[in-house]
Parts: C-alpha cells; structure tokens; sequence
C-alpha cells in the first residue's frame, strides 16, 4: 500500500494505445478472449470428430474420398496466405501502404484459393464415384476398401464387367460425413468471415489515414483472427485427412 | 468515417423517457434492465415450479398432463439457470463493475447494451415456446435420443437449442466485456491484489463463461444438424453415441453450476466484511480458492454420468476430483465465518442473507460431496436427492447470494433505502420457506423417488412429504411477494440514501446514490485493498486525484445507439427462422448485419463532440 | 390405479431397507459419507452460531481490529477436510471396485431391455422370455445385461442394488442378489418421455424351487382356450380386426409373433399390469384394453394399434371383455 504517487501518472496519449491499465489495447485484448473460446469451439468439434472415427456403419471412409495430394496443395496455399499476412503487416509498420495492399490482397486471394479447393473438395465427395473392375473384383477382393468391396459386392453380378456409379459422401450418409463437414465446413465459415473481414480492411485502408503505420490496429486484429483460423487448420489437416488415409497412424 | 456511417436515423444525442432507456449505453442502466427482466423470469420459473409442486402435492394428482409437466420442469429449470441466475450475476456485474474499479464505463459499452438485448431476445424465443404449444419437453439437460426427431417430433426442442444459442451469444458477448473491462479499466494504483472480491469472482465466471460456453454451442449445433439436416451426430442407427451428448453437456454443464455459484460467493465476500466491519479474513486465499474452483470445475464433469456405464476405472477418477472440489470451497466457508470473528456483526438485512448463504450453501455443498461417492451415488442419481442437492446450492446459494445483493446494494442503485423490517422478513420466510421445500427432498430421494415424475402412486410413501414441500413452496412465493413489495414502495418513496449507508469499504461506496451517469468525477487513486474505508479512517494519505475534476461537465461519456438493438432485433428474427422458415431466417440475417455495419461505423462519440477515444471506430 | 396393492411395506423403494448384498453396501457408504458430512456440518454451523451471537454489534462498538488473515488457521481448514475425505474416499473406492462384478458365479443371465415404456426380461440359458416382472432365485447372484431398443432408460431395484442406465448402443452390466424371498419394486429412474413416471416393473425373489416351477410355467406354450368367451377373445386377438398379434408374441399360438409389445404367453401370471402400475385384475385389464392412453399416456399400443388410433376400428365393450377374458386364461 506504499506507492502514493503525488501527481497523477502522466498521461500517454497515444494512437492506438489508448490508457488502459495494461497498455494493451481493449480490442487487442477481446480479440484473444475471442480466440481462446475460438479453441474451445474447434476443440469440441475435433474432439466429435475423434470419437466418430472409424464408427461408421455405412458409406464412404476417408480412405475412400480423400485426396491427400489435393488437400497438401490447399494446405499450402493457406499456409502461405498466412506468409503474406505477415509480409503485408510488415510492409504496413515499414511505411510502405502500397506494399500492405498488395499482400493483403495476395492473402485475400491466397485465403479464396484455399475456399475455392474446399468447395471443389465438397463438390467431389458429394458426387463421388466408384468405378468397380469385377473381375479384379472376383480375384482379389481383399484389394478393396470394405466400402468398395460393399458396392461390389451388391453389383458385381452375374456378366457385369465393370460397374460405374455415384455413391456420394453427403452430410447424412454416415456418422464420417457428419462429423467431417460440420468441422471442414465450420471452419471453412471462419475462413470465409476472415476474407471478407480482410476484403473490408482493404478498401477501408483508401480511406485517407484509415490505416497507416502507427494506426496498424485493425490491420493487427485481422492478421490475429487470420492466423489462428490458419492454425486451426494445420491441426485438421493431420487429425483428418493424415490419420485418416495413412495406415499405421494412430486411430 | 461519418461518410460510411448510415445516415438514415439521426444518433440519439441526450434521449429521455423510455427512448433513453432503449438506446441507453450506460452500463447503470443495462445493469437495471438485466436486473428487472431477469427477475421476472424468475417469477416465470417459480410460477412453473409452483404449478409442478402443486401437481405433485399428493398422490395420483391431475392438475397438469404428464406431457405439460414435462415441459413445466424443462422450462423451469432452463428459465432459472439461463434466464434468471445467470442474468441477474450479469446485472450486478454490469452495475458493479465499473463502479468498483473506479471506472466510467466498460470497455465496450455498446456491446454491453447488445448483449442485453440479446438476451432479452432468448428470453422472448425460449417463453413464446408455450405460446406456440410447443415448449421444450426433454429436461433441462436434453439426453440423446430423446431429443431426435423420432421421439420428440414438433419444435419444441428446436426453441431450446435456438434460446440457448442466443442466450449464449448474449452471455459471451458480456463475459468478453468484463474480462477486458476488468483486466484494463482499473484506476490507478488498482492493482488485481486490490481488486474486490466480486469483481475477482466476476472476472473468474467470465473466464469460465467464455471457455465453457463454446463447448454447449457445439453440442446445440450437432443436434441441430441432426433435427433439421438429417445428420448422424446422436442418430443412433447410424452408430451415433448418447453418450457423447452427455460428456458434452456436462463439460460445460459443470462450468456452468460454477457461473452460477462464484457470483453469489462475491456478492457474500462483499457484505460479511461491510457488517463486521472488518477485512475479508485470507482474501488471497479467498481468490485463489476461486481460482482452483473455476479450474477443478473442468475436471469433475462425468460425476453426472456415474451410472452411465462409463466403468469402474472413470468413476474413481471422477469421485477423487470431485470430492478435491470441497477442499477450496470449505477454505472460502472458514475464510467467512473469520470474517466474523472478531468482528462487530451488525445484522441487516444484506447480512442476513450472506449468513442464510453459508448455511445452505454448507447443506448443498455436503449433499454434492454425497453423490461424488460413486459406489452410492447409484441409489441418488436421477432421485430427489439430487433435486435436493441442487436447489440447495442453487436456492440457497446462488438465489440467496443475490438476494443479498438486490438488498445491499439497494440504496446504490435506486437511491433509496429498503424498509428493514420487511427485509427481514422476507429473509426468514424464505430460509424457512426453503428448508421445508428442499429438505425432506432428500429423504424422498432415499425412499426412492426418482425426479421428473408426474406422478406417483398412494402406496409409494411418499405422500405426506410431497404435501410438506408443497406448503413450503407457497412459504417461498410470500417470501417473494413481500420482497417485491418492500422492493417497489421502497423504490417509488422509500427514505433518500446516502453514499455510504452502511459504512461500507470499496469504491462504489465513495459515490452519492445513485451515481451521477458518469460515476466518478475524478477517477480516485487507490491506495489500499478497503479503498474508501482506508480513506474514510484516514489510514492513507490523501492525494491529488487523476483525471478531470470539477462538476462533471469536462467528461465525455460514450453517446448512445440504436445499432445494438437493431442487431439484437436481427438475431431474434434469424432465430425464429431458424425454427420456421429459411426466409425468415435470411431477413434476420440480413438485419443483423445491417446492425452491425451501421455499429461498426459509428464512432463511440461523433467526431463533433471531441474526440476523447483514441480509435474511435467500432466496439 | 389407487389400489393400495395389499401391500404392507410403507417404504416399498427405500435405499435404507436394503435386502441384496450390492444395496447394503451401498447405503453401508451411504452412511459413512452422511456422518461424516453431519460431523462437518455441525462443526461448522457450531462455529457461524458462535461467531455471530458472540460478535454482534454493541452500541458503542470502536472498529474491530482489521485482522487480515491467519496463515496457521487457513492450512488448517485446508488440511482437515482433505483427510477427512480422503479417509471416505477409500471405503467408496472399494465398494466401487467391489460392486463392478459379482463374486460369485451367477445363476444365471438376464437381459433386460428398455422400450418407450415397459421391460423385456429374457433368459438366455433357461429360454424365458417375459416382461415386467422378473423372478430370481433368493441367495444366488443374477447377472444383468442391458439394453435399450429406443431412448435412455435406467434399470433400478432400490432394495437391492443402484440403477444402472440402458443406453441405446451401449451394453451396460450389472449383478445383484436378493437375500430374503419378498417382492422388490424397480422403477425406470432416466427421464425417458411422456410416461416415464409410469415405466416400472418388479422383481419377485421366491426360493429355488418356486423360481424353477417358475420356469417350468413360462416355457410352456400357451394354454389352448375352452371357454367359449375366451375362444372368443383368442380369435379376435388373431384376427385383422384387433390386429394384437402383430406386436405381441403368445407362443403356442398360431400367429402372434409380434415383437413390439410385451411376450402375453403367461400374462395373466403377472401380478401386475402394464409395466408394473397397477394390479393385474379383470377390472384394470378391462380399463387398460378400453383405454390404454388414459391408463398410461403417450403409451406405443394407443398411439400405433389401429383399435386404439383410429375411433372407427375402436374395440366395443363385448370385444374388450373376450379379450380380457382370453388374456387373463393366460396363467
Ligand atoms: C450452483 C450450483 C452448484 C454447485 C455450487 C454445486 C456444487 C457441487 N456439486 Fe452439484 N449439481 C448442481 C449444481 C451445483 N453443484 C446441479 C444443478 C446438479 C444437477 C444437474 C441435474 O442432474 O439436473 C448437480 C449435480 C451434482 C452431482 C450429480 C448427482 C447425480 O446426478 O447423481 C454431483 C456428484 O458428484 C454433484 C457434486 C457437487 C459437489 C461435490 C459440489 C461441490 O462444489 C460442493 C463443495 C462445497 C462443500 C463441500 C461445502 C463447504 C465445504 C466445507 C464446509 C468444507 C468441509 C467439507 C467436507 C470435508 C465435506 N453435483
Ligand atoms: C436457480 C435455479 C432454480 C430455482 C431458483 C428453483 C426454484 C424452485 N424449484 Fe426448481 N429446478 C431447477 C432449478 C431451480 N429451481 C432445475 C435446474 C431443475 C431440474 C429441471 C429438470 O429436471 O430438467 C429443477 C427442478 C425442480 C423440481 C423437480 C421436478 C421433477 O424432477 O419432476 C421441483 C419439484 O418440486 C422444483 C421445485 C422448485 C421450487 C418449488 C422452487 C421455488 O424456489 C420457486 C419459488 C417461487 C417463486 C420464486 C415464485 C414467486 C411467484 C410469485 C411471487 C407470484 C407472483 C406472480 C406475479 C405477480 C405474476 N424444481
Ligand atoms: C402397435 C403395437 C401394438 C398393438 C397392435 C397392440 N399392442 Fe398391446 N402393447 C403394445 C406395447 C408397446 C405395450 C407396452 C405398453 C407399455 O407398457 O408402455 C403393450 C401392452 C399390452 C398389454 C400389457 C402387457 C403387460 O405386460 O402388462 C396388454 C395386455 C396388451 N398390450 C394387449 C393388447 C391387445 C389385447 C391388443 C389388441 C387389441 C394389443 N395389445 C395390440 C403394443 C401393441
Ligand atoms: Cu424409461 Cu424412464
Ligand atoms: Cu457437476
């Protein structure tokens, strides 16, 4: 109870950091209560989706939809949407405004690339097909996912050489696809959120003195929002895709 | 920034009247709003509790159908945890807080105001479910499958998932407000080891608020998806698992008991010291305890689940952690009853209260320590036992806590003073009227009564007891009456208060009553744990205070807005159409974001009116 | 439904008057863990009542001393409660861990099965299929298997062991063992819809060679009726008409197979009716095939049998008494 200052502190007026008791910006510091009941909501989802696994009683499994080359790809491509976030708050703190569009932009673009494969991704699980080579089939059944080795089974009859046919992975077919596009999709809505959040940024920052380098703060709120939606990913990715497809990964 | 504002509606600069109330942004006034509109949900729940006592008063009754009492105790017990405790922990953080540490506003007073109108939305949508013959039947906990369509057919579980998910928006929108508020907004020299205990215990519930809500909001979309969109999440045809509901409920759930009970344990830690006259005995370990309470609440969660079949390895675990729980929670019992050792124990009516608290609380804390034992457990779950157990800690915790409350901090907030002798009353009609009701629960939970019966037959035994809880519930609703007239005559033309009526020791009390809008003239600088009672006794020295001085015109507080509300307006439409119709359900979206485009470019004050706040945009 | 069932045991669900080892040491704990919590209770309301009458205000009261603490009393209430419940903690443990699986080998088998809102008991090894009321040999240990065709339920014989949930998709053990012949009250204790309250059954522990007459009785086939009435009430309960048979199985007879309602082959054995809510007499069966939402409401036989769905098909009073007459020829 010792410190009895006889003058009020002084007070720093500055930009963005207006006085409060931690020097921490009030939105800077909703945005990570924010993020931590983010965690949560993403925790509870993977954790659904863990539970799941492996459950399903029907329909396709993750071996059978997943394209582990394509998701690597759009991985990438919003690992790198993050790159460019940094790269365009950089540029923001050196002075450079034009630099800052034109990454924020690259991110926007980058963040849309990733929603464009997921939409592709979806549309081809939907309307996945199976094609069945009977006679393959009849020699070697064990060469078949037990989903395959189903629709085979119930087409490969009597003078029918090969069957072709669509037997999609929808929300309903099966507790995997339940679970999966809650969790995909759910995030793919934080990443579209975080796009058009970044898109608003964009055109606010023409604005005169909307953004500038010492008003960085929405600028950072964003870059915050967009890198935890990316992390958020790099766990999916593994849990999902990676154990879902690989043998020898733990189940 | 005024270019890309929307321009349609004029701000309201100084409103009066009701218009003042609607776009109010004052946390004061949303405290009250909070405050008013929760009670009288808990008039609903009570009024439904009371028709379920009366159903229940003797054997083989039939005032209400089985299927109404269903919903009678899904409503009632969804009503008072979300729409009643809840909500009124939310008032008194919202009048409190600020004034406590010395603060103007909270951090975001708009989003305050649209947590409030949120929550009334919730409100409005979970009560309009008996208007639509449709209320919520599956109890307040919504075991799977009971919830699916195949069994429970009609909207009635859709309003409960779509409140619930409203209410949760409101909830966070206020717990992200008074963390940030709490942890940035301190006077100065108001570091956290001088914060009162109601705000350490608020800042601890919306920790907890923001990390459990996301859990339920989960869960609610799954079961969303499954009754709407035909997805498998507890479809048990599909290999979907009822279990998994559970764990999920009951890890926010046991969160949740914990939000409701830390609010009540400030609000005691707050009056003992004021009538003693004394410190809060071990106030560090009094926060600390909080502090492992609100940590250990995330590890107990299956004690609800001991007869689930979870095995014999997961009960022990869950016995061990639960019973762990009485350890900090007895520190905080002892740590009041030294409170009042040595004190100069003045008995009004706030005290009473906060002693009733300890007494009850101690009866439900011991009867939860009970179920924790896992091997009897089995013979109590799903029994009036845990009836009893909850409306111990429930009743006479948390609703005694904030009648505690609602009467100590009566002058502040209405400027008036309570009559004492009604106040007393009132206390002892409701402690007796409690213990007659809730106590013979638990011998009818050992006689085998299991909760959620509509009705029971005459050879069962448990008649006359029955008849008993009964009478004592008619005891709690004049209990209650006497309240609300004491609380509305005092209100309308009781004695004027003065500042400091009880001669009390944080912050709020340094400030006439009620509060001028913007609370502190000069933001004071704090010295000392007891702040005002140090600079009442003159044990610190007095020091030039901080900020503007004078009659209160050099300050600029926040200018009201509508956008709160017009975005509140969107969520309750887009809920319902969520329930009814997709169109519906655009045009609330549609609303919502319009709501919140128009806040978002809307500076805290307009630019004219000097601008105080450094980025000004949107909060 | 009053009808006080000649039965003399005022508490016929207390958790006290134990009668199977499983529910004695259950309220064995149960006592351990209230005298202890009595203890702590006392204590500490001897102390509030202390503090507050010795400490009350007097008028002309200076301020107390401002004590802010005492380390050696806070570890104190820190230390004490923990011993006190680790010391409960361990006897809980082990009854746990006791009561997990039965000592001895079991008897016998019983799968028990949930339905919206009535029993199924069968005997695997014996070939007893039956609802409602189960019979158990006194002193031999019966293990439990089960299940749910629909919602949660919760199997619960008060006097002799906790409940033990039935969980669609989750099979769920238990075991318990009646030490003196009497009949034991179950209720299902989980919330499980409309006529929860109404979902109960019984549990007859009767002397070894009770149970195995017992059994003899329920693997016979049905009896073949002689009475004209009850002939009467055979062939519509066979017939398109009333339609009876498409839910509920009577061995013995020509085309009850049904397995959506209770196994009728030995009804009129029951004592009780309907999930154990009332007697099993000629009145109440006769109130129960007239109007089974009245007696049991919300109940799957008023809501998907024709007879009872549909006004036009509804059985006249005649028909409800042939059948009456033929159910209760069931023994
Ligand atoms: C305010 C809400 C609140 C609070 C604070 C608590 C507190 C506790 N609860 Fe309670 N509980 C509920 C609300 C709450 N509960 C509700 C709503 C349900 C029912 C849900 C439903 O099914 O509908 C429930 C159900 C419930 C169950 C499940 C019962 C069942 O379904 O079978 C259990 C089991 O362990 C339990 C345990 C506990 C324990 C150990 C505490 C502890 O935190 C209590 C600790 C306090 C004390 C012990 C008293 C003070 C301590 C001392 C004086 C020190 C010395 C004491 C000892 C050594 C014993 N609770
Ligand atoms: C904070 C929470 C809270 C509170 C305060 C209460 C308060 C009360 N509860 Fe509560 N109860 C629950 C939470 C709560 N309950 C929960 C969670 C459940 C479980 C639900 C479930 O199983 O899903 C439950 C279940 C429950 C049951 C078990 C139902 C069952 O299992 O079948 C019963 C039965 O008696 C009951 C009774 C009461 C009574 C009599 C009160 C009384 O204290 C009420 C006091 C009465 C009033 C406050 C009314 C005052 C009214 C007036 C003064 C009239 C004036 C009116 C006008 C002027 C318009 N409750
Ligand atoms: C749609 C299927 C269905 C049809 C058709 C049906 N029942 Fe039932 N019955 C049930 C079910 C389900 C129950 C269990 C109800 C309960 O206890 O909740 C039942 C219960 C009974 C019981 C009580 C059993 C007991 O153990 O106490 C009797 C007796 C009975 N039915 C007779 C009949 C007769 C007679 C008919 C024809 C007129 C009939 N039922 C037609 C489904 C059916
Ligand atoms: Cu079955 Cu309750
Ligand atoms: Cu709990």
């Amino acid at each position: 109870m010792a410190q009895a200052p006889t003058t009020p502190p002084a007070v720093v007026h500055q930009e963005e950091h207006e006085k409060t008791t931690t020097g921490l910006n009030h939105k800077k510091l909703l945005m990570w209560a924010f993020l931590a009941s983010d965690c949560m909501f993403f925790g509870t989802l993977i954790a659904t989706y863990l539970v799941y696994k492996g459950k399903s009683k029907v329909g396709a499994l993750p071996e059978d939809v997943f394209s582990i080359p394509v998701t690597s790809v759009s991985t990438f491509v919003l690992l790198m949407s993050s790159m460019s976030m940094v790269l365009a708050y950089a540029a923001l703190r050196r002075g450079s405004l034009k630099g800052f569009r034109i990454w924020l932009l690259s991110t926007i673009l980058l963040g849309s690339t990733f929603l464009g494969f997921q939409v592709f991704e979806f549309y081809e699980f939907v309307n996945h097909e199976v094609t069945i080579d009977c006679h393959e089939f009849a020699a070697n059944p064990d060469g078949f996912s037990p989903f395959e080795a189903g629709i085979a089974g119930d087409e490969c009859t009597e003078g029918v050489d090969e069957y072709e046919g669509t037997h999609g992975l929808t929300p309903r077919t099966n507790l995997f696809g339940t679970t999966f596009f809650t969790l995909t999709g759910l995030h793919g809505t934080h990443v579209t959120i975080g796009v058009i959040w970044l898109l608003g940024l964009f055109f606010y920052s023409f604005k005169k003195g909307a953004v500038t380098p010492a008003r960085h703060l929405d600028t950072d709120l964003a870059a915050l929002y967009w890198h935890f939606v990316d992390v958020v990913w790099i766990i999916i990715f593994p849990v999902v895709y990676l154990f879902g497809v690989f043998e020898g990964f733990p189940t | 920034m005024t270019s890309l504002s929307v321009p349609m509606i004029k701000r309201p600069v100084h409103p009066v009247g009701a218009w003042g109330w609607i776009t109010t942004i004052d946390h004061k006034k949303i405290g009250i709003m909070y405050g008013i509109t929760a009670f009288i949900n808990f008039l609903i729940g009570g009024i439904e509790a009371i028709i379920m006592r009366a159903q229940l008063s003797g054997s083989n009754a039939d005032i209400v159908s089985p299927e109404v009492f269903n919903q009678l105790f899904t409503m009632h017990g969804t009503t008072m945890i979300f729409l009643a405790v809840m909500p009124l922990g939310a008032a008194f953080f919202n009048y409190l807080i600020p004034l406590q540490i010395g603060a103007r506003d909270v951090a975001f007073p708009r989003l305050n105001a649209f947590s409030y109108w949120v929550f009334l939305a919730g409100t409005l949508m979970l009560h309009l479910s008996w208007f639509m013959g449709e209320a919520p039947n599956a109890g307040w906990f919504a075991y799977a499958p009971l919830t699916s369509t195949a069994f429970n057919p009609g909207h009635g579980v859709d309003f409960w998932i779509v409140s619930l998910q409203v209410l949760g928006i409101a909830s966070l929108a206020a717990a992200f407000n008074f963390i940030v508020t709490i942890i940035n907004m301190r006077a100065p020299g108001m570091h956290m080891m001088r914060l009162p205990l109601f705000t350490w215990m608020t800042l601890i519930t919306a920790i907890l608020l923001v990390l459990a809500f996301p859990v339920i909001t989960v869960a609610l979309l799954e079961l969303l998806f499954d009754r709407n969109y035909g997805m498998n999440f507890f479809f048990t045809a599909a290999g979907g698992d009822p279990v998994l509901w559970q764990h999920l409920f009951w890890v926010f759930g046991h969160p949740e008991v914990y939000i409701l009970i830390l609010p009540a344990m400030g609000i005691v830690s707050e009056i003992l010291p004021t009538f003693s006259k004394k410190p809060l005995f071990g106030y560090s370990t009094v926060i600390l305890a909080g502090v492992i309470i609100a940590f250990m609440g995330w590890l107990v969660w299956s004690h609800h689940m001991f007869t689930v079949g979870l095995g014999p390895i997961p009960n022990t675990v869950f016995t061990i952690t639960t019973i762990a729980i009485a350890v900090p929670t007895g520190i905080k019992i002892f740590n009041w009853i030294f409170t009042i050792w040595k004190g100069s124990v003045e008995f009004r009516t706030p005290m009473l209260f906060a002693v009733g608290f300890i007494v009850t609380f101690t009866i439900g804390g011991i009867s939860g320590v009970m179920h924790a034992m896992s091997a009897s457990d089995a013979q109590q779950q799903d029994t009036y036992f845990v009836v009893a157990h909850f409306h111990y800690v429930l009743f006479g915790g948390a609703i005694m806590g904030i009648f505690g409350a609602l009467y100590y901090w009566f002058p502040k907030y209405s400027g008036k003073m309570y009559n004492e002798g009604q106040g007393k009353t009132h206390f002892w009609l409701m402690f007796i009227g409690q213990n007659l009701t809730f106590f013979p629960m638990h011998f009818l939970g050992m006689d085998g009564m299991p909760r959620r019966i509509y009705t029971y037959g005459a050879d069962m035994g448990w008649t006359e007891v029955n008849a008993l809880q009964t009478a004592g519930s008619i005891v709690i609703v004049l209990s209650v009456l006497v309240f609300m007239k004491n609380f509305i005559q005092s209100w309308r033309s009781g004695k004027q208060a003065p500042g400091d009526p009880w001669d009390a020791r944080t912050l709020e009390w340094s400030i006439s009553s009620p509060p001028p809008e913007y609370n502190f003239e000069e933001i004071p600088i704090v010295q000392d744990r007891d702040d005002w009672w140090a600079r009442k006794r003159g044990l610190v020295p007095r020091i030039a205070p901080s900020g503007a001085s004078g009659d209160g015109h050099g300050i600029h507080m926040p200018q009201p807005s509508f956008w709160p509300l017009v975005a509140a307006i969107g969520i309750f439409v887009g809920a319902w159409g969520v329930i009814y119709s997709v169109p519906v359900l655009i045009i609330g979206a549609g609303i919502m974001i319009f709501g919140v485009y128009a806040w978002s470019f809307e500076p805290v004050n307009d630019p004219e009116s000097e601008a105080s706040t450094a980025s000004g945009d949107a909060n | 439904m009053a009808l006080a069932a000649a039965c003399s045991d005022p508490h016929p669900q207390s958790t006290f008057d134990t009668h199977g080892p499983v529910a004695a040491s259950q309220a064995n704990i149960f006592y351990i863990i209230m005298y202890a919590g009595l203890v702590v209770f006392i204590g500490v309301m001897a102390l509030l009542i202390y503090t507050t009458i010795r400490y009350r205000r007097r008028y002309n009261d200076k301020d107390p001393e401002q004590i802010h603490g005492n380390n050696t009393l806070e570890i104190a209430w820190t230390v004490a409660p923990a011993l006190l419940l680790v010391a409960v903690a361990v006897p809980t443990i082990q009854t746990l861990w006791n009561n997990s699986i039965s000592p001895e080998p079991a008897a016998m088998t019983v799968h028990a099965t949930g339905s919206q809102w009535w029993f199924e008991f069968e005997i695997e090894e014996l070939g007893v299929v039956t609802a409602n009321e189960l019979h158990i040999p006194v002193g031999e240990v019966i293990n439990f298997v089960l299940e749910s065709t629909d919602v949660i339920h919760s199997f619960w014989v008060p006097k002799l062991a906790g409940k033990v949930d039935m969980v669609p998709n989750n099979t769920n053990t238990t075991w318990f063992k009646a030490d003196e012949a009497g009949e034991f009250f179950g209720q299902c204790a989980e919330f499980c819809g409309e006529s929860h309250a109404n979902m109960r059954f019984k549990v007859v522990a009767e002397s070894r060679e009770d149970f195995d007459a017992w059994v003899a009785a329920q693997l016979a086939d049905s009896v073949v009726p002689v009475d004209p009435l009850v002939q009467q009430g055979h062939d519509l309960f066979m017939s398109i008409e009333a339609g009876c048979w498409a839910c509920h199985t009577i061995r013995g007879s020509a085309n009850a197979f049904g397995q959506v309602g209770p196994d009728l082959t030995h009804f009129a054995s029951r004592r009780h009716l309907a999930s154990g809510i009332m007697e099993n007499n000629h009145e109440n069966l006769v109130r129960w095939l007239t109007d089974p939402n009245d007696v049991k409401p919300g109940n799957v036989m008023s809501r998907d049998a024709a007879v009872y769905n549909d006004p036009d098909q509804a059985l006249s009073e005649p028909q409800v008494a042939a059948l009456a007459a033929y159910l209760r020829s069931l023994e």
